[in-house]
């Protein structure tokens, strides 16, 4: 089963384990068996449209998903999948 | 002789943390994502006390460096010992009459960040983030850098004392490797591009407990880059300018600066209509410029291939927030070619004497394109940003540059040397 590594602030939802291993031959049906096996998981890396949230980067093999074919990239037993946040500032606008 | 004690008074100006997006409160600390909706985490002030407080006579008696600003800045502690000064902000803010002239600007000005103590504006952002991890009880430093700012915090980690850890691409211009080694800090190189850098320093920082500047100290150090907002105004005699130029990486100094403007503002320290914000990028990265022309807030990565190798992040993490402030103060994002940039760089050092390093050659050949299209009016009262110094990426330049005469030592041989 591929390995995916799961960010500080989500592992409330993981018991604390920083990596854990869930079945998927792409990015969405382990996305879909990480919130079946640690419910909410999905809400946070997924957005209202399914599509993933702007704050997240996800990398399979090491590389950002974005540059491969998104939540379709292909994900192989052997696969780590890393959920990394996103690095922004929060420059919230004076008006 | 009596040691005279020269630490300042710090008055802490923040309560907390905010996510952008959704709101949630977190407790300060060395954090930068909401544990909510990942979103990015911000300072929130204590506005009611700032507000009671600040005033431009409060910033006229202040330190000649960006401190001078505290009253609006992240200050976290009252013990003065947890604040770092290098003496780094107050950089000059010149008239550029003669690059002026070449560009086709009746009114240009340039922010020269070059005179900073590691050479960059990245010293200001370094200055607070240093700062709030000592107030944070903090012991290691680290960042993720495209260069400039592995210089800026080895600089400050050595004066300070802390153990530092910088991480860079491994193929780096050498100056920056150099200007990082010297000062003692360790430095990881790491085989990829910065956004693989930046990846990693997300995964070290979330294991290893050290103070990121730039991911988990980012709230913070951030907020730094307001100086440059605050600096212009004041030198503007409490005005704004009509129209700032800035050199987008990550879009985090082009908004803050924007912040700054609103921040003066608010607290009635500077009246009249805020600048248009304008952002220059490197054609070979220029995900933000792209989204720019496609009218979109969606920033597509990029795998950069440029010389502006302090403006290489493919995947600028605050883009989004950079295309609303160009969009709501009326500015342009653009970009511009390699050969452009060197040719910014030589005009830039030849007209005003300004020697910069990529970025701000970056910067002025953006905007002699904005004058050429129209989106720049010649009598704006413009300011350029000139964020780092030259020697830091002489191989931008070096090609072609030679002694204009070579001679003995003898008179009569420069004389005919002379004569061609």
């Amino acid at each position: 089963m591929p390995d995916v590594r799961i960010p500080t602030p989500l592992r409330k939802l993981t018991d604390g384990q920083a990596v854990v291993s869930v079945e998927g031959g792409d990015l969405r049906s382990v996305v879909t068996n990480l919130d079946a096996a640690h419910p909410g998981l999905g809400d946070r890396i997924l957005d209202d449209r399914g599509e993933l949230r702007r704050f997240v980067n996800v990398f399979v093999r090491d590389e950002d998903v974005r540059f491969q074919s998104g939540l379709d990239t292909e994900v192989a037993e052997s696969d780590t999948v890393s959920i990394v946040p996103a690095v922004a500032g929060g420059a919230g606008r004076v008006t | 002789m009596t040691t005279l004690d020269v630490r300042p008074v710090t008055t802490p100006t923040v309560t907390g943390l905010r996510c952008r997006e959704c709101g949630e409160p977190e407790d300060l600390g060395a954090l930068h994502v909401c544990s909510y909706c990942f979103g990015p985490l911000e300072v929130v002030y204590d506005e009611t006390a700032i507000a009671a407080r600040v005033s431009r006579s409060r910033v006229e008696a202040g330190p000649g460096s960006l401190w001078r600003y505290a009253d609006l800045l992240p200050v976290l502690s009252e013990d003065p010992d947890t604040r770092v000064d290098l003496g780094t902000g107050a950089t000059p803010l010149r008239p550029a009459p003669r690059l002026g002239e070449r560009l086709g600007l009746d009114d240009l000005w340039l922010k020269d960040d070059t005179r900073n103590p590691s050479g960059s504006f990245k010293d200001r952002v370094v200055t607070v983030a240093l700062s709030a991890a000592r107030a944070l009880g903090l012991d290691t430093i680290a960042c993720a850098s495209t260069g400039n700012l592995a210089n800026s915090v080895a600089a400050h980690a050595a004066a300070t004392g802390m153990p530092a850890y910088v991480f860079i691409p491994s193929d780096l211009e050498r100056g920056k490797v150099v200007g990082s080694v010297v000062y003692g800090a360790n430095v990881v190189a790491v085989e990829g591009d910065y956004d693989a850098v930046n990846r990693l320093a997300a995964e070290v920082a979330d294991t290893r407990g050290w103070g990121f500047v730039n991911v988990n100290l980012r709230a913070f150090y951030a907020e730094g880059s307001k100086s440059l907002g605050f600096e212009i105004a004041e030198q503007l005699g409490w005005r704004f300018p009509d129209h700032v130029v800035a050199p987008l990486a990550s879009g985090a100094m082009f908004c803050k600066i924007d912040k700054a403007f609103g921040e003066l503002q608010r607290y009635g320290l500077v009246e009249g209509s805020r600048p248009r914000m304008s952002g220059a990028q490197a054609t070979g990265c220029s995900p933000i410029a792209e989204a720019f022309e496609r009218s979109s807030l969606d920033v597509r990565p990029q795998r950069p291939d440029t010389i502006a190798r302090s403006l290489a992040i493919g995947n600028p993490a605050d883009g989004y927030y950079a295309l609303q402030v160009a969009d709501a103060t009326g500015g342009v994002i653009g970009h511009v070619s390699d050969a452009e940039i060197v040719e910014g760089i030589r005009t830039l050092a030849a007209t005003e004497g300004i020697f910069a390093e990529t970025a701000g050659g970056v910067v002025v050949a953006n905007l002699r394109r904005f004058v050429a299209e129209g989106r720049i009016d010649p009598g704006e009262r413009t300011v350029a940003i000139i964020s780092g110094n030259g020697y830091k990426t002489v191989e931008a330049v070096a090609a072609g540059a030679e002694p204009t005469y070579r001679t003995s030592p003898s008179y009569t041989d420069l004389e005919r040397v002379l004569a061609g």
